[in-house]
């Protein structure tokens, strides 16, 4: 019994997961032009302004491995970090809860607010807290969360869902953002414009007096130090320090994967995570805190829900190095067009393609490992150097072998790929499919391509069959060809 | 088993394959690499639509109360610890003790920890002359002295500078958000004018 | 030299001009050129799929066939990326240790086309003539995990006659990504739609590429539209001359 409740147990949380495949999902965003325009709009200009602050760094490349290896080397002892998180934290008054799963957080979380008698609380944006649906279950016990990031705002006022990890609200343009406003904030100047500075200047009207009145606040964490207990957030608009300072209740639920060992580490990732994310030399407000700061109540819940099961593989832990800069969704080709719904997680883009089935584990999530052009794009952009590509294709196996274990009888596709491999590994039958194919007989008798050859048909003609295969050529006349002589004057 | 010890228990099990900590080799720049360019600091902090004035350590009470003159500022909070040579001449208020009373002052001055060339930050640990977190946060005006022998290189400098358990705020420029379109804009809940007074080492 | 071509499967079955362009160019530089007959695939398709199982005789089979000959050359950066990172994987995966060392040894003679001439046959000037104008397209894996460089632009700029012109956004995937293109054909092809718009405005005759797979890509898409941009694989530049015209 001890050792099934320690095995590494993926997440059951319904935010990280949807019923519907990529493809059918990519569909809404792919058919809206206006999310379109405004994702290439915004992931082009956030790329031109990373490539720029990285490029000013001379040392970016050796930045980047040492940070891979701090992470790598963090989880590799992970039960010491925490163990020495916790006495820090511990130690300095605040107080540490753990939780397997996101309903387990979600009710620590909602039992130290109701310890409080308070209702109304405020957030800073938290990935963790949007992957285990904090406030969907802080509603249900009837305490209000009011997310204080702009773009969290603009999310929770417009009913709608995060479509990225940095910038929730990058699939909405300043006229849709001032539409949402004049709607739904109360006293908000009907004559609101749509120009960025006036927008932020309503969301600042709003948000001031919840600030000044709110009694508890809830955070995430971009890293915690093992050796001192000291967390750490990173943000830009004030927002976070408004919810880090002034209630006296802080509660921040983190991830266990979030600990660095030393404080001295950080000096590697606060060069690498503003860069990577909002492709600033440094984000206008980075706080942190130890323990029991300037008199306030601290608890923070360190969080599992799926991290371990994704710790359990040797192939797929390293996803665990991720810092959440987003800097792989704003290149990736696919996440651009498709946006961030379309991954239906909260984790979207070529790392959540990767990190989203590894905590929900793969059954529930078979068609993200297959959403991407394998183009690597995210690979060479990751501050942390997480080969996001080999690990698409280390799931789509897990993915294949799911299925096999499944399903008794192959699939189409696994049928056509074994076909494929046995026509592949015999000249004689390599050659007469070759030749099959050359005479134009396609789409039924070429056992070498799997189907459905129709979804390329759709959008793109396929090649004009030749005469012959270049083995037929080589056979007729190529072998017989001899090298030119070297061309003395030409 | 509580959940501390499923999860730790978990953890192990997930590294039953027992991965080795790689080395971890630090030939990035290091702290004490190079000394720090105040040209540059001023530059990177103006940069972010701060503004910085500069000036010798003999007349700091005056440029002090020249900017304040030339933002208009009648009235403003100054922290216990702030070098008293230094003070301007304009009214000055004590540290706030109630949000209410926070809410109402519109302009703080401060001294500061260090500030980072590379990056044009000035990091806060709530020091002398620094006040709490929260009395850089909510006046709408904030004035910093910067000393020019307080400027460090670059991040590892500051980090091998700092204490990691003092609350620590690090500032890089005026509020800004970049949540609409990914474009920077200046001014959202913290101070959204910065002013950066960079005083010349006596 | 004596170098062995290895065609890939794409080329040997549906673009055989890229095949023989390659050994024009070669036997050109006054090199022998060899095709061994056994070769098919590298095994891509079946490890991005999630096949590693199925590959794993397509990995052996490539070792096995060209084992003999001191330098391989593929008219693909995408299947040379393969060879190079991919095949000692799969070979790992399956605790094949043996195999392992001879991918490995085989992987670092097999180039692909423009890495063979400028690195390992000092040349950018292959004598040739196009007098076109050409936009180059660097494919994901020729740059991203061969890291080929300004390779095929150094061979392109020393052709005779040619106009070079810059692609915007030149980088950016076309969408191809091997059965990604099948699996998630309507991302692929809106990838596929900017790629072709960025192509349109150079005004170029012609679009350039290392790698069959993604031309064929571009090329359905072109063809559809018929927008008159047609493709042309490097080895098919490199090897028209003045005389071939």
């Amino acid at each position: 019994m001890t050792t099934f409740l320690g095995m590494p147990t993926a997440s059951p949380t319904v935010h990280l997961r949807t019923g519907e495949s990529f493809p059918d999902a990519a569909r809404t965003g792919l058919a809206d032009s206006q999310q379109r325009h405004n994702l290439r709009v915004a992931t082009t200009t956030i790329r031109e302004k990373r490539a720029g602050v990285v490029a000013e760094l001379d040392d970016w490349e050796q930045l980047r491995a040492a940070g891979a290896a701090i992470k790598d080397a963090t989880l590799a002892e992970l039960p010491d970090h925490l163990e020495r998180f916790e006495a820090a934290v511990t130690e300095r008054g605040g107080t540490v809860h753990w939780a397997r799963d996101g309903d387990e957080a979600n009710a620590i979380v909602t039992r130290l607010i109701q310890a409080t008698g308070e209702t109304d609380v405020v957030k800073v944006k938290s990935m963790a807290t949007e992957e285990i649906g904090l406030n969907e279950a802080l509603a249900t016990a009837g305490i209000t969360a009011t997310e204080t990031d702009l773009a969290e705002l603009i999310v929770q006022l417009g009913d709608d869902r995060p479509s990225h990890i940095l910038v929730p609200a990058i699939h909405r343009n300043r006229s849709e953002i001032r539409d949402i406003f004049r709607d739904h904030m109360d006293d908000v100047d009907p004559g609101l414009t749509n120009d960025p500075e006036a927008l932020a200047g309503a969301a600042r009207l709003y948000l001031r007096r919840r600030f000044l009145s709110a009694k508890v606040a809830i955070s995430g964490a971009n890293f915690g130090v093992a050796e001192t207990g000291t967390l750490c957030v990173l943000e830009s608009e004030g927002n976070g320090r408004m919810c880090l300072t002034l209630p006296r209740t802080l509660i921040t639920v983190m991830g266990i994967e979030k600990l660095v060992p030393t404080w001295r580490d950080l000096e590697v990732f606060l060069q690498l995570l503003p860069r990577s994310s909002t492709g600033e030399r440094m984000n206008p407000y980075t706080s942190m805190w130890t323990g029991a700061t300037e008199g306030q109540d601290f608890h923070v819940v360190l969080l599992d829900n799926g991290r371990t099961a994704t710790l359990a593989d040797p192939h797929g832990r390293s996803a665990l190095r991720c810092i959440r800069c987003s800097a792989c969704l704003n290149v990736c080709p696919v996440y651009e067009r498709a946006g961030g719904h379309a991954y239906g997680s909260v984790y979207p883009g070529p790392i959540g393609a990767v990190l989203s089935p590894q905590l929900t584990g793969v059954k529930d999530n078979p068609s993200l490992p297959f959403a991407s052009s394998l183009c690597g794009a995210c690979y060479d952009v990751c501050p942390v150097a997480i080969d996001i590509p080999t690990m698409l294709v280390h799931l789509r196996a897990e993915v294949v072998a799911a299925k096999r274990e499944e399903h008794r009888v192959p699939t189409a596709e696994a049928a056509s790929m074994t076909a494929a491999a046995w026509t592949m590994t015999s000249r004689r039958r390599w050659t007469a499919a070759l030749r099959s194919l050359s005479l134009g007989r396609v789409a039924r008798r070429m056992p070498a391509l799997p189907p459905p050859l129709s979804s390329w048909a759709r959008s793109r003609d396929l090649p004009q069959m030749p005469r012959e295969t270049l083995r037929d050529w080589w056979v007729r006349e190529g072998s017989d060809v001899p090298p030119a002589a070297p061309e003395e004057d030409a | 088993m509580n959940a501390r010890e499923t999860i730790l228990q978990r953890v192990r099990t997930a590294l039953a394959d027992r991965p080795a900590a790689p080395p971890v080799v630090r030939d990035y720049h290091r702290a004490g690499s190079r000394l720090a360019d105040v040209d540059v600091f001023a530059e990177r902090v103006a940069d972010y639509r701060a503004t910085v004035h500069r000036c010798g350590a003999s007349v700091v009470q005056e440029r002090l109360s020249d900017i304040l003159r030339a933002r208009s500022i009648t009235e403003i909070v100054v922290p216990q610890g702030f070098p008293a040579e230094w003070v301007p001449t304009v009214r000055t208020a004590d540290e706030p003790v109630s949000v209410e009373e926070l809410d109402r002052i519109s302009a703080v001055l401060t001294t500061c920890s260090l500030g980072i060339e590379q990056t044009g930050t000035i990091v806060l640990d709530a020091g002398p002359g620094q006040g709490p977190r929260v009395l850089t946060l909510v006046p709408d005006y904030h004035l910093v002295v910067v000393r020019e022998d307080q400027v460090v290189a670059a991040v590892p400098d500051a980090v091998a500078a700092l204490d990691a358990t003092r609350p620590q705020t690090w500032i890089s420029g005026p509020s800004a958000t970049s949540d609409i379109e990914l474009q920077r804009v200046e001014g959202v809940h913290g101070p959204r004018t910065l002013d950066v007074l960079l005083v010349a080492s006596a | 030299m004596r170098i062995a071509l290895f065609a890939t499967c794409l080329v040997d079955g549906l673009f055989p001009e890229v095949g023989k362009a390659t050994v024009t160019v070669l036997r050109r530089l006054g090199h022998q050129v060899v095709f061994p007959m056994e070769q098919t695939c590298c095994g891509q398709m079946h490890v991005n799929t999630g096949y590693p199982r199925e590959a794993l005789p397509l990995v052996r089979r490539y070792a096995d066939t060209f084992e003999p000959y001191d330098a391989i050359v593929t008219p693909s950066g995408s299947c040379a990326g393969a060879i190079r990172h991919q095949h000692a994987q799969v070979a790992r995966q399956f605790g094949d240790d043996a195999l392992v060392d001879r991918v490995e040894a085989v992987a670092a003679r097999s180039y692909e086309l423009s890495e063979l001439l400028v690195d390992v046959l000092g040349v950018t000037d292959v004598g040739a003539s196009y007098p076109h104008r050409v936009t180059y397209h660097p494919t994901c894996h020729s740059l991203r995990i061969l890291r080929v460089g300004d390779r095929p632009l150094r061979l392109l700029r020393a052709v005779d006659g040619i106009d070079l012109v810059e692609l915007p956004q030149a980088q950016t995937c076309c969408g191809f990504g091997g059965t990604f293109a099948l699996k998630n054909s309507e991302t692929s092809t809106a990838m596929l739609a900017d790629k072709m718009r960025a192509i349109q405005s150079t005004g170029a005759q012609m679009c350039a590429a290392t790698d069959a797979s993604c031309l064929m890509h571009i090329g359905g898409g072109m063809s559809r539209l018929d927008v008159g941009t047609e493709t042309v694989h490097l080895a098919q530049i490199l090897a028209s001359t003045k005389d071939a015209r």
